[in-house]
C-alpha cells in the first residue's frame, strides 16, 4: 500500500514538475524500506549523494519495499515511462524485470546491483564486500579471548559463504586456530530471530560476533553481554558503543555520482563495476574499543588490499573437506568467488547441499 | 549463570510478544471477531512505544503508548466493522497494511536511534531462588503483565459473568442481543483489549527484545499469534504452550546450529513451526471440544434489528 501511494505520489510530482530538458531524472528501485538502516538505507545514501552532488543537474525519484517478482517490472516500467533517463534497481531478484523493460527502453540506461546479465543499456555493479570480511576476521582473530567467533548468517549464498570463508582466512592469518561457528537465521532482517541468533553463540563461547544480517540487533547484544562485534552495512556505533569495533560500511555515492555524471556528458557504457576499498566502494568504519596494535594492524591489512598487494583468497586455500582450493602463488578467480559453494578449512558448519 | 539458565531466558524474550499479541486476539475472536490486522497493530505498538520512552527518556511511558497505539488502530477496525458492517477479513488485512504504512512513517526520523531498555525488576525473596529465580522473577514488567494476563484471561472467560456475556455474544450474538446484551459493545471493548494486547506485543519488541527502531521489526509475529489462537483452540492455556514452545524450539535450533550438529538451518528454521502445529493439534484433537471451544459466530457479521 504504501508503495503504490509513493509511487502514485512520484507520478504525481513527475506530472505536475513541467519537464525541464536540462534536468537528468535518475530513478532508484529498493527492495526493502528506506528506514531499514542496512541495505535499502544505504542505496538510499547513495541517491541523496547524487543530489546534493549535481543539485540543479538532476532530480531523483525512488520507489521503496518493491517485491522482487511482477511488481518490480511494472515499478520499473513506470520510472522509465516517467521520463527517468537512469534508472538503478538495486537487489538482485530485479535483474530479470530490469533487463525486460531495458529491452523496451533502448534510450533510457540501467543500473542493476549484484546481477550478472547486462545488455546495451544495462549495466551491473556489486562491492566487494569480502574484503572489509577479511580486516574483520583478523580483529576477530585478535579481539578473542575464547578463539571461538560467532557469525550470523543470512542465507547460504554464494555472497554471505564468501564473507564467511574470506572472514576465516583473516582470521587465520593471525591464529591458526580460530574457530568460526555459524548460525543461520533464513532472513536478511528480522532483529528478533538475529538477537536470539546473537544470544545463542555466546551462549555457547563466541565472545566475537559477526553478522551478514541487516539490523543492529546482534550489536546490541553483545554490548549488553559485554563482549564485541562488528557493525554490517553501515555505521552502528550509536547502537553499541562498547561493542563496536568497527562496522563494514557499503558506500555506493561515488559509483552513484560517477554514473549519473557519465550520463549527462554521454560517456556511459555499459559495464561490470564490482569493486571494494580501491573504488570506495567499500569502507571500514572508524575503528573504536581497539587497543593500537590492532587498530594498526587493520588499518596495514585494508591498506594492503586497497593496493591490491593482498587479495584475501590468495593461495594456499585448503577446503573443509581437505582438498585444494588454489595452489601458493594463485588466486581464486572471480568467477569462482561468484559462485563459491564450499567452506574454507576450519568452519565449524556443514554447508547445506 | 549456565546454559540451561542462559537458554530459558532467551525462550522467554522470544515468547513473550507472541503470547501478549495472542491472549488479546484470543478475547477478540471469543466475543465472534476475527482481526487479522494483528501485525499491523503489533508495528504501530513497537513505533509508538519507542516514540514515547524516546521522547520522555521513561520505558513506562513507553509501554503505556504501545498499548495505545495498538488501541487507536483497533478502535479504527472495530468502527469499520461494527458500524458500518464492513467485511472483518478485508478490514483486518487493511489494517495490518496500514499499520505496516504507518508505523514507517512515524518512525522515519528515528531509524538509527538507539532505544531505551525496559529494566528488569527483581521480586524480592522469588527472585533468590535458585534456577527458577533468575528465569522467572527477574524478568522486566511486561514480562510478569504477560504471566498476569494468561491467568487473568482464563479466569475471565471461565469464572467471571462478564466472561460468560462475552463468550455468549461469540457464540450467539442473535441470542445474546435478545437476552438485551449488546453485541456491539461487548465485541467493542475486546477489540479495543486486542488492540492493546497487539500493541503491547510490539512494545515488547522495540523496547525489551530489540530497543530500535527498523520498519517492519514485527517481521510476521502478528501472523503468527494468529495463527496460535486457532490452534490453541481458543484456550488460553494451551496459546501460552504453544508461544513457549514456538520459542523454545527457535532457540534450541539456533543452539544446535552453534553447536554445528550438521542438520540442514533451512530444516532447522522450519522445526519450529512444525513443532508448534503438531504438538497443539495433538492436544486439541478431540473434535467436540473444538466445536465447544470454537466461537460459532466468528467472524460474522452482527447487524442489531430495532
Amino acid at each position: 500500500m504504501k508503495k503504490i501511494i509513493a509511487a502514485a505520489a512520484a507520478a504525481l510530482a513527475l506530472a505536475v514538475v513541467p519537464a525541464q530538458a536540462e534536468k537528468l531524472k535518475v530513478g532508484f528501485v529498493y527492495v526493502g524500506p528506506v528506514g531499514d538502516h542496512g541495505w535499502s538505507y544505504q542505496h538510499n545514501q547513495g541517491r541523496l549523494a547524487v543530489e546534493e552532488a549535481l543539485g540543479d543537474q538532476v532530480e531523483t525519484t525512488f520507489v521503496e519495499n518493491v517485491s522482487e517478482g511482477p511488481d518490480a517490472e511494472r515499478t520499473i516500467e513506470r520510472l522509465a515511462h516517467d521520463g527517468n533517463k537512469l534508472i538503478f534497481t538495486t537487489s538482485f531478484g530485479f535483474m530479470n524485470p530490469t533487463l525486460k523493460v531495458a529491452k523496451k527502453f533502448p534510450d533510457v540506461k540501467f543500473e542493476h546491483a549484484t546481477g550478472y546479465k547486462r545488455a546495451d543499456n544495462v549495466a551491473t555493479y556489486s562491492a566487494r564486500f569480502y574484503e572489509g570480511r577479511y580486516v574483520i576476521g583478523q580483529i576477530a582473530a585478535k579481539m578473542s579471548k575464547t578463539g571461538t567467533v560467532g557469525y550470523i548468517g543470512s542465507f547460504p549464498i554464494p555472497e554471505v559463504v564468501r564473507g564467511i570463508n574470506s572472514f576465516m582466512l583473516g582470521a587465520q592469518s593471525v591464529n591458526p586456530d580460530m574457530k568460526v561457528k555459524v548460525v543461520w537465521v533464513n532472513s536478511w532482517y528480522d532483529p528478533g530471530k538475529e538477537a536470539d541468533a546473537a544470544k545463542a553463540l555466546i551462549d555457547q563461547g563466541a565472545d566475537v560476533i559477526s553478522q551478514h544480517t541487516d539490523s543492529p540487533a546482534p550489536l546490541q547484544v553483545a554490548e549488553e553481554r559485554g563482549i564485541v562485534g562488528f557493525g554490517q552495512a553501515s555505521d552502528m556505533i550509536r547502537f553499541a558503543p562498547k561493542a563496536q569495533l568497527t562496522a563494514i560500511v557499503d558506500n555506493w555515492s561515488d559509483y552513484y555520482i560517477a554514473r549519473t555524471k557519465a550520463v549527462i556528458d554521454g560517456s556511459w557504457k555499459s559495464e561490470d563495476a564490482w569493486g571494494g576499498f580501491a573504488a570506495n566502494m567499500v569502507n571500514m568504519a572508524p575503528y573504536t574499543n581497539l587497543p593500537e596494535d590492532v587498530v594498526k594492524m587493520a588499518e596495514e591489512t585494508a591498506a594492503r588490499i586497497k593496493s591490491g598487494e593482498l587479495h584475501p583468497f590468495a593461495g594456499p586455500i585448503t577446503k573443509q573437506d581437505g582438498s585444494e582450493a588454489v595452489k601458493a602463488g594463485e588466486t581464486l578467480g572471480d568467477d569462482v568467488l561468484l559462485g563459491m559453494n564450499w567452506y574454507v578449512k576450519g568452519v565449524d558448519d556443514k554447508l547445506p547441499e | 549463570m549456565g546454559v540451561l539458565e542462559a537458554i530459558l531466558l532467551t525462550v522467554i524474550t522470544a515468547a513473550t510478544p507472541l503470547v501478549l499479541a495472542a491472549i488479546g486476539e484470543l478475547v477478540v475472536e471469543r466475543s465472534g471477531v476475527l482481526n487479522l490486522g494483528v501485525e499491523g497493530m503489533m508495528i504501530v505498538g513497537a513505533v509508538t512505544g519507542f516514540a514515547a520512552a524516546n521522547a520522555t527518556g521513561s520505558p513506562l511511558v513507553g509501554v503505556a503508548a504501545a498499548a495505545l497505539g495498538g488501541m487507536v488502530l483497533s478502535a479504527l477496525f472495530a468502527f469499520l466493522i461494527l458500524f458500518l458492517v464492513a467485511n472483518q477479513y478485508a478490514t483486518g488485512l487493511a489494517l495490518t497494511l496500514l499499520g505496516l504504512g504507518l508505523s514507517g512513517m512515524i518512525g522515519e526520523a528515528y531509524v538509527g536511534t538507539p532505544g531505551v531498555r525496559l529494566g528488569r525488576i527483581d521480586i524480592p525473596v522469588l527472585s533468590d531462588i535458585p534456577f527458577l529465580g533468575p528465569v522467572l522473577f527477574s524478568q522486566d514488567i511486561l514480562v510478569y503483565l504477560s504471566f498476569a494476563l494468561v491467568a487473568g484471561v482464563s479466569w475471565f472467560l471461565f469464572r467471571s459473568r462478564a466472561g460468560l456475556v462475552l463468550r455468549a455474544v461469540g457464540d450467539n450474538h442473535a441470542s445474546a442481543h435478545a437476552l438485551g446484551f449488546s453485541v456491539r459493545r461487548v465485541r467493542f471493548a475486546a477489540v479495543l483489549f486486542g488492540g492493546a494486547c497487539a500493541g503491547l506485543g510490539g512494545g515488547y519488541l522495540s523496547l525489551v527484545y530489540t530497543p530500535q527502531w527498523i520498519e517492519g521489526m514485527t517481521a510476521g509475529r502478528g501472523w503468527i499469534a494468529l495463527a496460535l489462537v486457532v490452534f490453541a483452540s481458543w484456550l488460553p492455556g494451551r496459546l501460552a504452550v504453544g508461544a513457549y514452545l514456538f520459542g523454545a524450539v527457535m532457540i534450541l535450533q539456533f543452539h544446535a546450529q552453534a553447536a554445528g550438529i550438521g542438520i540442514p538451518s533451512q530444516f532447522l528454521t522450519m522445526l519450529p513451526y512444525l513443532a508448534t502445529v503438531v504438538v497443539l493439534v495433538a492436544i486439541s484433537r478431540d473434535r467436540t471440544r473444538i466445536r465447544l471451544n470454537t466461537p460459532a459466530t466468528l467472524g460474522q457479521p452482527f447487524v442489531p434489528d430495532r
